[in-house]
């Protein structure tokens, strides 16, 4: 099973961006592809986000450990959909715009939190190696809690950008926020299962 | 990637040409031309009639066109009040043949910074309002749209204040480019587009054409509009198209024409400042947005 799954979960990974150059080449972005595109990106990286998040409490909740090997890749899906979303942004929106640009991210609130997203996911997605795993050690695993708040950030940049209807970045909010409150429990009952533990060396927790 | 910025390009290529019959519905007759429309090329039906900002059906623009399939849009009565001097109902059949219906092809700007050139069909809204009889002391008219959880489910939700309200100053109404509007591409306003009556203030953003009115009130002082009330910061009363004043989350500076690959610059009022510059004449347009 275990040889199979990761060539087949890359492949299922791809699909949403295969999706939309299928649409894409017959005419079914529908009256504004740009936007399709924008929305469906941005989508998929806050899914891709969440889904990350996921591997830990589930693989912990099933006793599944295997699926720790997975995490990675759903990681760096949530990067390649979030530089797809930035890029649209960048090409298809503001033509390169430098200026404009600029001004967009300082003025608009919205803005400015969806590049912070981004932003947070770049030394995450650069340090993913397993090079620059081994070679940061323990503050790897501290430098990738980045992803809480990337993943808020995320969400953020969703709930300011709508007009008026808040029911979708809201689901979001709520799948985010059982999320990391699984951490905050797991980190509680780790803390009072175990009384020797001192402050300091952490509970072995696999976060993020 | 690469892959993607193909398919972008071909998705923007669709065939575009000016859509005559492409809505299946019923063909107006004796539609006169006017001197208010514009040359540009014509949005495809497809695309006004599946891309609407109609959040009594849904907040998805994609939705509407099949949610409002079944809207009755007969029996329909415009109500008439406020300070008119006589109160009344209008039916709908009888508002429709109060002057011959006009094709006017307008550009249709929307506050999200997009935009389509739509062949509407109707009258100046003045021809209505003349028949109303509103008295002198009515400096606004307000427009109300349909509400009814049955068959608007958009409504179910609070995401407005139901019902949906507009409003226009006096001199606006007045001016000839505002549209009464029910039909489009030489036929029936299909329901998604706002049947059976809608106006059309093409010189401002489009969420200030009131669509499936049922009440046409005239009032003394400046009604509240739905938007303004949502977020007051983000849209005002007059929301006039005006590239120099920024909506606070985007910049209204350029809009994408749907069907369109590069952005085109943003027209102050539109492009229709001969008609209604005068209107707002020592106004200051940043303060009353």
């Amino acid at each position: 099973m275990h040889r199979y799954f990761k060539p087949v979960l890359f492949v299922a990974c791809l699909v949403p961006v295969a999706r939309l150059a299928w649409l894409g080449f017959h005419g079914g972005l529908g009256a504004n592809p740009i936007e399709f595109i924008t929305h469906s990106t941005g989508d998929w990286t806050l899914i891709f986000l969440l889904v990350t998040l996921l591997v830990t409490p589930l693989r912990k909740l099933t006793r599944q450990y295997w699926l720790i090997s997975f995490r990675r890749m759903l990681g760096l899906f949530a990067f390649f959909y979030g530089f797809l979303h930035l890029m649209t942004y960048v090409w298809l929106d503001k033509f390169f715009d430098v200026h404009e640009m600029l001004h967009d991210i300082a003025k608009r609130r919205f803005i400015t939190m969806g590049m912070t997203a981004f932003t947070l996911m770049l030394p995450l997605a650069l340090t993913s190696t397993k090079w620059a795993i081994r070679k940061l050690g323990r503050r790897w695993q501290a430098l990738h809690r980045l992803i809480y708040c990337s993943a808020a950030a995320g969400v953020i940049h969703y709930i300011w950008l709508v007009k008026a209807d808040l029911k979708k970045p809201l689901e979001y909010a709520a799948v985010l926020g059982m999320l990391l409150m699984y951490r905050v429990v797991a980190w509680l009952v780790a803390r009072r299962g175990s009384p020797n533990t001192v402050k300091g060396a952490a509970p072995q927790l696999t976060v993020p | 990637m690469a892959g993607a910025g193909a398919a972008i390009g071909l998705g923007l290529k669709r065939t575009i040409s000016p859509s005559t019959t492409a809505l299946a519905a019923n063909k107006i007759d004796g539609i006169k031309k006017s001197s208010f429309s514009t040359s540009e090329t014509i949005t495809p039906a497809k695309d006004v009639t599946h891309y609407n900002n109609y959040y009594e059906f849904s907040t998805e623009k994609t939705e509407p066109a099949e949610l409002a399939k079944n809207f009755r849009t007969r029996p329909w009565k415009v109500k008439i009040d406020g300070l008119v001097e006589k109160k009344q109902e209008l039916d709908i059949d009888s508002i429709l043949k109060m002057a011959p219906p006009e094709e006017r092809i307008y550009r249709h700007r929307c506050v999200e910074g997009w935009s389509i050139v739509v062949p509407w069909i109707g009258f100046s809204l003045s021809e209505l309002i003349k028949r109303a009889n509103p008295t002198s002391k009515a400096k606004y008219v307000e427009f109300t749209t349909l509400f009814d959880l049955n068959q608007m489910p958009g409504q179910r939700r609070q995401v407005l204040d139901w019902p949906y309200v507009e409003g226009l100053r006096m001199d606006e109404a007045m001016n000839p480019l505002a549209l009464l509007c029910f039909g489009m591409y030489g036929e029936d306003l299909p329901n998604q587009d706002g049947a059976p009556l809608r106006i059309v203030l093409p010189w401002k953003y489009g969420f200030k054409s009131a669509k499936a009115i049922v009440r046409i009130r005239f009032v003394e002082k400046e009604p509240m509009n739905s938007w303004k009330l949502s977020a007051p910061n983000e849209y005002g009363f007059y929301a006039n198209v005006n590239p120099n004043v920024d909506h606070p989350r985007w910049s209204q500076a350029k809009e994408r024409r749907l069907g369109e690959f590069l952005k085109r610059p943003t027209l102050m009022f539109n492009g229709y400042g001969d008609q209604v510059a005068s209107l707002y004449s020592g106004m200051d347009l940043k303060k009353n947005y």
